[in-house]
């Protein structure tokens, strides 16, 4: 649906986007992680129209967007990280009006309006003035604008920015909702999100990717080993010891212990699960097992190994990014 | 064509939503009703003493050369001062608010979007001049005018109005500060109506040129009823000339990033 071949963008000598390819299926929820200045929002604006590309390409729903853009135009929707709101219209009246230029056919674009306003949730404002909106109205009436040409690709540049609690929760439902008949791409710098929504990731940092995968992936995959978590109830006895002893078992360290009750942190090889002989030996030893589930590293890791340190970054993901960077490798691993 | 549409209709509306339209029209009429009648007791004194003096009835004084004339002719000051006001958000407005990431997102050309914005402005200033034709008509009631070279006048008086519409398009689209745009175009307005001065002190060359360049000489015309092509031709390749720069600004401002 989405293609993307060594994107490059340059403002003057400053490079935004340095040669980013990528590609996204059909009706799959694409997230676009990086810090502040990434290069998330260029690379969203080259691919709505926005702005052309120094070098590379983008297809959008099977059209260039830079030699045919207006037929790409027609088949995305783009929610800016402002909401494009013009303040003296009230809602109705906006999205009449985008309507309009997105080209819905008269005929049905009062329908489509109204149908819009309540798939965002925001048909009780219907003619307030969009200045008087609140910050989560505005975004949500932002989403209806990007909806209401029922584009196949939907842009979002940080769609829950800015929201309460409760409003990101279904900002997220209505994204996943929309999955299906839409292609989505949103970015965000906000970790837990992606591993919510996505499913998969293109990680940018200084314009480069550095990783693409799917959540899990991305957190197994840099984790050179894996890690399980125990609790055991085992009188006093010492099970750290016996635990060792375990084939397979690199590394045990005590993680907590309360009353009597003992966590550890089980390492093991990759790609080898010791689930079952922990378990094992818990049991014939006479202990309680109380809790026995993987450990993963969480994406703030993830993220921070592989946009903060440069060092670590290309150590841990040269064998990742290497392969990702290019739309087969990337192939390989969706 | 719908799209054009589309935008200009958003763009008449968005006057009206706002005070700019009130504010514009409202000084606007203020103004010319004082021309008006500034005029129309100057030609009613000189009516009257040339009806003293024997020269015949008020009548032989020509209401079309004496009144109508110098009337429509003081509308361009009044344009000099209100339309910086229409133009100068037309861009730099939807550039600080961002809604011109909608614009250039949506399948419409930068074409569709300048015209859209042109015609937008355009009928904001024919709303302006249909105030000032109630006065005319007025004249109608009174006295017997001739109605050709006041169509002719308004004619030019569009023409005109276009000239300082698509060089205020073009103004605005290069900042995002509409205050800027707004003394920016004041500037140049005000140049272009007084460049003739020095042209009276420099030589028959200079004076040629700047009485080409002055967007108001070639007005005059218009407002004695001629329909002379080589100004109709002038004031249509300015309004092209200003929009084609517009477009390039608009392009090379997406390039810029």
């Amino acid at each position: 649906m989405i293609e993307v071949q060594h994107l490059t963008k340059r403002y003057g000598r400053v490079t935004a986007v340095d040669d980013i390819s990528f590609r996204v299926e059909r009706g799959e929820i694409l997230g676009f992680l990086g810090p502040n200045g990434a290069g998330k929002t260029t690379t969203m604006r080259i691919l709505t129209g926005y702005m052309p590309a120094t070098e590379g390409k983008a297809i959008v729903a099977g059209f260039d967007v830079f030699d045919q853009p207006i037929e790409a135009k027609r088949r995305t929707g783009y929610l800016p990280e402002t909401p494009p709101l013009y303040p003296d219209m009230s809602v109705v009246e906006y999205l009449d009006f985008v309507a309009k230029i997105k080209g819905v056919p008269a005929a049905g674009r009062r329908e489509r309006v109204r149908q819009a306003m309540e798939r965002v949730r925001v048909a009780d404002m219907a003619t307030r003035l969009c200045s008087k909106l609140s910050k989560g109205y505005r975004q949500r009436v932002g989403l209806a604008q990007a909806l209401i040409h029922n584009p196949d690709v939907l842009i979002l540049d940080e769609p829950t920015a800015g929201l309460d609690p409760k409003q990101i929760i279904e900002t997220r439902e209505l994204i996943k909702e929309l999955a299906g008949d839409h292609t989505v791409v949103l970015s965000t710098h906000i970790l837990p999100e992606v591993s919510q929504t996505c499913q998969r990731v293109v990680i940018i940092n200084k314009g480069r990717v550095v990783a693409i995968d799917t959540p899990d992936n991305l957190t197994a995959r840099l984790r050179g080993t894996e890690t399980m978590y125990v609790q055991i109830d085992a009188n006093g006895a010492d099970a750290g010891a016996a635990l060792g002893a375990i084939p397979g078992v690199t590394r045990v360290a005590q993680a907590d212990r309360r009353d009597g009750i003992v966590g550890f942190e089980v390492d093991s090889e990759r790609g080898q699960d010791v689930r079952r002989e922990l378990a094992r030996t818990v049991v014939s030893s006479g202990w309680g097992l109380l809790e026995l589930r993987p450990m993963r590293m969480s994406l703030e890791e993830i993220f921070l190994s592989l946009t903060t340190d440069e060092m670590s970054s290309a150590a841990a993901a040269s064998g990742d990014a290497a392969q990702a960077a290019t739309p087969e490798g990337d192939a390989v691993n969706a | 064509m719908r799209n054009i549409l589309a935008i200009a209709h958003k763009e008449l509306k968005s006057y009206f939503a706002g005070p700019i339209a009130y504010i514009a029209i409202g000084l606007w009429a203020l103004l010319y009703g004082y021309f008006f009648i500034a005029i129309l007791q100057f030609f009613v004194r000189n009516s009257m003493q040339m009806g003293q003096f024997g020269m015949g009835g008020p009548q032989s004084m020509n209401v079309n050369q004496q009144l109508i004339r110098p009337l429509l002719q003081n509308v361009t000051i009044m344009i000099l001062f209100v339309m910086p006001m229409v133009t100068m958000r037309t861009y730099a407005e939807e550039k600080r608010s961002g809604t011109i990431e909608l614009l250039l997102t949506s399948p419409v050309s930068d074409f569709q979007i300048i015209m859209g914005k042109f015609f937008g402005a355009l009928a904001l200033y024919g709303v302006m001049l249909l105030v000032t034709m109630i006065h005319i008509g007025l004249l109608f009631v009174y006295g017997n005018p001739e109605w050709k070279p006041i169509l002719t006048a308004y004619l030019g008086l569009l023409l005109l109005g276009g000239c300082f519409i698509s060089l205020g398009l073009l103004i605005s689209s290069l900042t995002k500060n509409q205050i800027v745009a707004g003394m920016v175009t004041f500037a140049v307005f005000l140049l272009l109506w007084i460049i003739t001065w020095i042209g009276s002190f420099s030589g028959p060359t200079v004076d040629q040129l700047t009485q080409y360049l002055s967007i108001i000489d070639h007005l005059d015309d218009f407002s004695k009823g001629v329909l002379d092509t080589k100004h109709l031709i002038y004031y249509v390749s300015f309004i092209t000339f200003g929009l084609f720069l517009t477009a390039k600004s608009v392009d090379s401002e997406r390039w810029r990033g």
